[in-house]
């Protein structure tokens, strides 16, 4: 029966998807994107995962969207003490849709914190920050740092009462740390006082210096992520370091398996040396 | 006939060595007539450099030749018999320095491209490092403020103060200060002038009694923007909106957050008007008026402690 469908494609058909994965497979040979696209999304996960696993990419779905959102916003945003609150009226009231895409980045902000928060919840009660994922844990750390940066930073550009006092607020709650804190408070003023330098700096750090490191850490959580695969839940009944004996597909697809799940990757192995 | 093959290599070797020698002594000829102090020594310093190398390439043959380096090669797959070996065993992918060489090519393309990565990073770090920090650490602008003739305060009143402290700058650096007229002290006026920045976390105190906005009075003191002067009776001090700080009337604490009292401005009389110095920080007040004794301190962050063990923790202040 098999055989008869398969032989029942006319030419025409090979043709036409012959046609539609040429571009592919053009693109696969000279990059190895396809592949290493493949490696990522279809890597295998213990199989008693569950939805609190899904945090992290909720976490990371906020971040995108405040990314496109802010740059969308800086467009129309002036950073300059006399227009600052003028443009975010007019994105506000005039330009077409403003309001919402204002909208999506202001409820959006508190949306990635308190995402990451529950995702940091899921990692601590899942115990997964133990070995050998510590480092990303504290990769996480700082990103979460970094992400309440954005919003402290984030958070003045508006340019009404609530932004100005509240910034007052935060930079002097930087000057009462000790001994470097005075410091910090005049950096992020750029100056004794807060001047019009301190509106396009922080909007200077909110959506170029932060971004930037937000990403990059981002990438390096990803890459941990996926290179010391997910774990699964603490109530999983698999024992921790089993292997997977059932079709020869390599130990451990499932189980708390932390510990072996690397050694099954190409690149532990290479990387490990004579460690086969 | 058979075209005659010469292979052997011309004795002494073609060298450009010695044309950009001569480029460089004609450089510094040029120089001395041109620009003694710069072209002269750009000329000097090529020349030197051509001659170095063209001794260097002219001794080639006593010194001794260079070692002989074993050319790279390739094992390919499928063309020996052997299998291809697999990336984690057999020799490293760089060739092994021939024996005698000490030092190496490929040593010496790894430091001087880690050298030059470590200049060019420099030279590009410094002039940053130094935008980013020099305004916010360098020297600050004193701004003095004229509030105008003494006429405008008088004796035993208060008066609310709004002033910009850069009119260039515009509102964003509008300052308030509370001052009141204490009369005077061995013939010179007294005042005192406090500001309205919280010493909890920098947020606007308020006076604590009534402001008489409509005993407004307006000073143009010819600096861009009108001065503000509204009569106010602070008879409960000062209070901070934000998380409840409570002050007396001479800026003592007396509830709430708050590490210290609240700061205050140095002051002098030029020509009949009232002028505002610098700010400076107030532990605190013992008595009031113009026979207060103020603890005076150089001006800190609101939330940083002047006196007390917890002084400890601010030893050191950015300019201000």
């Amino acid at each position: 029966m098999a055989v008869s469908q398969r032989s029942g494609k006319s030419s025409r058909r090979r043709q036409m998807e012959a046609a539609m994965t040429y571009p592919i497979d053009w693109l696969e040979e000279r990059s190895g994107l396809v592949g290493g696209i493949r490696y990522f999304l279809f890597r295998k996960v213990p199989g008693d995962t569950n939805w609190m696993q899904t945090l992290g990419s909720a976490t990371l779905t906020a971040f995108i969207v405040q990314a496109i959102t802010g740059v969308i916003l800086a467009m129309y945003y002036k950073p300059d003490p006399n227009s600052a609150y003028q443009s975010i009226q007019h994105i506000t009231n005039d330009v077409t849709l403003g309001w919402l895409v204002r909208g999506m980045h202001k409820w959006g902000a508190s949306l990635f914190i308190i995402l990451m928060f529950f995702h940091m919840a899921r990692v601590f009660l899942f115990g997964a920050y133990k070995y050998p994922r510590e480092l990303n844990w504290i990769v996480g750390v700082i990103l979460l740092a970094t992400g309440m940066m954005e919003g402290f930073t984030g958070y003045l550009l508006p340019w009404d009462q609530t932004a100005y006092w509240a910034t007052v607020v935060g930079i002097n709650l930087n000057g009462t740390a000790p001994i470097l804190g005075p410091f910090l408070a005049q950096f992020l003023r750029g100056g004794a006082e807060i001047g019009p330098d301190t509106l396009s700096r922080f909007y200077s750090m909110h959506m170029l210096l932060i971004p930037g490191g937000l990403i990059g850490l981002i990438g390096l959580h990803l890459y941990l992520v996926v290179r010391l695969g997910v774990t699964s839940p603490p109530w999983s009944k698999d024992a921790a370091g089993m292997e997977a004996t059932t079709n020869g597909a390599g130990p451990a697809t499932n189980g708390r398996t932390g510990l072996t799940r690397p050694a099954a990757r190409g690149t532990w192995r290479r990387n490990g040396g004579d460690a086969e | 006939m058979e075209p005659e093959h010469r292979d052997e290599p011309h004795t002494p070797a073609p060298t450009l060595y010695p044309i950009g020698f001569a480029a460089g002594i004609a450089c510094v000829l040029v120089g001395l007539i041109v620009s003694p102090r710069v072209i002269a020594p750009i000329g000097g310093a090529i020349a030197i450099v051509f001659a170095f190398l063209w001794v260097r390439d002219a001794t080639r043959e006593y010194r001794g030749a260079p070692a002989p380096v074993e050319p790279e090669t390739r094992r390919e797959a499928g063309l020996g018999d052997a299998p291809p070996i697999p990336a984690h065993h057999g020799e490293a992918a760089m060739p092994e320095p021939a024996p005698g060489e000490a030092f190496p090519r490929s040593r010496f393309l790894e430091a001087s491209t880690l050298g030059f990565g470590a200049i060019i990073g420099g030279l590009v770090t410094v002039p940053v490092a130094v935008m980013a920090l020099g305004p916010a650490f360098g020297k600050q602008g004193k701004h003095f403020v004229d509030l105008g003739p003494l006429t405008n305060f008088p004796e035993g009143e208060w008066r609310l103060a709004t002033f910009f402290l850069d009119p260039g700058l515009g509102e964003v650096t509008r300052r308030t200060a509370y001052i009141r007229n204490n009369g005077t002290l061995g013939g010179k006026p007294s005042f005192t002038i406090i500001s309205n920045r919280c010493a909890h976390l920098g947020c606007p105190v308020q006076p604590n009694g009534p402001v008489f906005d409509d005993q407004t009075k307006e000073v143009d003191t010819g600096g861009g923007e009108r001065i503000k002067l509204i009569k106010m009776l602070p008879a409960g001090g000062f209070g901070c909106p934000c998380h409840g700080g409570q002050y007396d009337p001479e800026g003592n604490r007396t509830a709430g957050p708050p590490v210290r009292a609240l700061d205050r401005y140095e002051y002098a009389i030029k020509n009949g008007h009232l002028i505002l110095l610098k700010t400076f920080s107030v532990s605190h007040v013992d008595g009031s008026g113009k026979t207060a004794t103020i603890h005076k301190y150089r001006l800190s962050g609101p939330g940083q402690h002047i006196d007390g063990w917890e002084q400890i923790f601010y030893p050191l202040q950015p300019p201000q």
